[in-house]
């Protein structure tokens, strides 16, 4: 286990099996402040498997994850205070409107919920705020959802997907945020089937191969 | 950012539960057939029992208190698969689930707003339906306080049946099984007090194991609903 005081997150030997099938195997990572990290792989590779054990979501067969060389499950409340996961399904209520949904996940995370209005606009949602979200689209709603990022103060940024039905400029100002937040000390682990437009040395992958046993 | 977060002054278990609770009652209230459908199952399956008995004011007296009860737990059961199951499917389950708040936090409030939504206006027809029904005039207020207390009950432990079957695709038979079972010392005790009632009899043993099963379920149910909610989304 690495244990430099940089590193954010840390997996050791993580295993990971679902439906009989081993997804990986004695998997280790570190991220540390500043990483970007690209997990790549074909579909039921098990991106989004890593994605949910790193996040605490699912409990990984064998081997652990570590928060700042603590193991996450031991102090689930300060290790969520420093998280922010994003899964494939944005989370945005229909029944809302945009700025409530967006105000109820800053003030859920202990962030001042009136950024609400002016965050939204720094996703193009401008004009968007009190309509509800069931009138809205796919990719407004995964905007709703990502609006959160502009106020995150959590240093481990954990994103499955976050450009799906997001638009080229949309893509473009999230690899632009992503960097100043690893510049900032923070960390992302994110999933994308696109290639990454910063340069590839700002980024690391981590490529996940199918396997058939 | 690895020194002390100032922005974790905003956070307290009572601003975690009002946002929590705000947010489910106005998902409700703009989303009405929540809210209706419960309560008119209700209404409809307390009045069809005299057109389908017969208006003996005599028999539908006797049979009234398991009549209103049977039909509020019914409807709870009803009711009780929006409590996880729309937030499991948009995805919003997960971020309560990473929020940086206690869970039993977040399901307590959420369950509470539940009760409002459902429990709360079962208690508020109740007596128009007692009239209906012919009960006897000293069981009124043995029935409002059975279900001011019963009907708490049934919103945390259906709440521990729906965490458990929220990840699954058809849970609805399965939630009903796990359920109803430990519905059952409910409806006996809540009926039972309200027979008494009627006798005159003092009902205060039953109310007390309600009590019990109250104080019970409302301090050890949000633990257990936390629990199986991480495992149904594991």
């Amino acid at each position: 286990m690495p244990n430099s005081s940089a590193t954010l997150l840390s997996a050791n030997k993580l295993t990971c099996i679902r439906e009989d099938r081993i997804l990986f195997e004695q998997l280790d990572l570190s991220v540390a402040a500043g990483d970007i990290i690209q997990v790549e792989g074909p579909n039921g590779a098990g991106k989004t498997s890593l994605l949910r054990i790193l996040a605490g979501l699912s409990v990984p067969y064998e081997g652990d994850v570590f928060f700042r060389n603590q193991p996450i499950n031991q102090d689930r409340e300060s290790f969520h205070q420093n998280l922010l996961y994003l899964g494939h399904l944005a989370g945005v209520k229909g029944e809302m409107t945009a700025q409530e949904n967006l105000a109820f996940s800053l003030a859920l995370s202990g962030l001042d919920k009136n950024q609400a209005e002016q965050t939204l606009s720094q996703v193009s949602l401008l004009g968007f705020e009190d309509a509800l979200a069931s009138h809205l689209s796919a990719g407004q709603h995964r905007r709703i959802a990502l609006a959160q990022l502009w106020q995150s103060q959590a240093p481990i940024w954990i994103l499955d997907e976050p450009f799906t039905a997001i638009d080229k400029l949309g893509v473009e100002k999230l690899e632009q945020l992503f960097i100043q937040h690893a510049e900032n000390g923070g960390c992302v682990i994110l999933t994308t089937h696109q290639d990454l437009a910063m340069p590839s040395t700002l980024y690391k992958k981590l490529t996940l191969e199918y396997r058939f046993f | 950012m690895s020194e002390q977060q100032p922005f974790m002054k905003n956070l307290s278990y009572r601003g975690a539960f009002s946002l929590v609770f705000k947010r489910d009652l106005t998902i409700a209230l703009r989303h009405k057939d929540d809210i209706f459908n419960p309560l008119l199952f209700f209404i409809i399956v307390v009045t069809l029992f005299p057109l389908g008995i017969g208006p003996e004011p005599n028999t539908l007296a006797r049979i009234a208190p398991g009549i209103i009860w049977v039909a509020a737990l019914l409807s709870t059961l009803l009711s009780l698969d929006r409590l996880f199951k729309s937030d499991h499917a948009d995805g919003s389950l997960e971020q309560l689930l990473l929020s940086p708040h206690p869970l039993f936090i977040i399901v307590l409030a959420k369950i509470v707003a539940h009760w409002c939504l459902t429990g709360l206006p079962l208690i508020l027809v109740a007596p128009l339906l007692a009239v209906l029904l012919h009960l006897d005039e000293n069981s009124y207020s043995a029935l409002m306080l059975t279900l001011l207390i019963g009907t708490p009950i049934l919103s945390f432990l259906g709440a521990i049946g729906v965490a458990l079957t929220v990840g699954i695709k058809k849970g609805g038979v399965l939630l009903s099984l796990l359920v109803l079972p430990l519905y059952i010392p409910v409806l006996i005790f809540a009926t039972s007090a309200i027979d008494a009632a009627s006798m005159n009899l003092p009902y205060n043993g039953q109310l007390a194991i309600i009590g019990a099963l109250f104080v019970g379920s409302i301090s050890l149910a949000p633990f257990a609903v936390s629990a199986a909610l991480k495992v149904s989304t594991n």
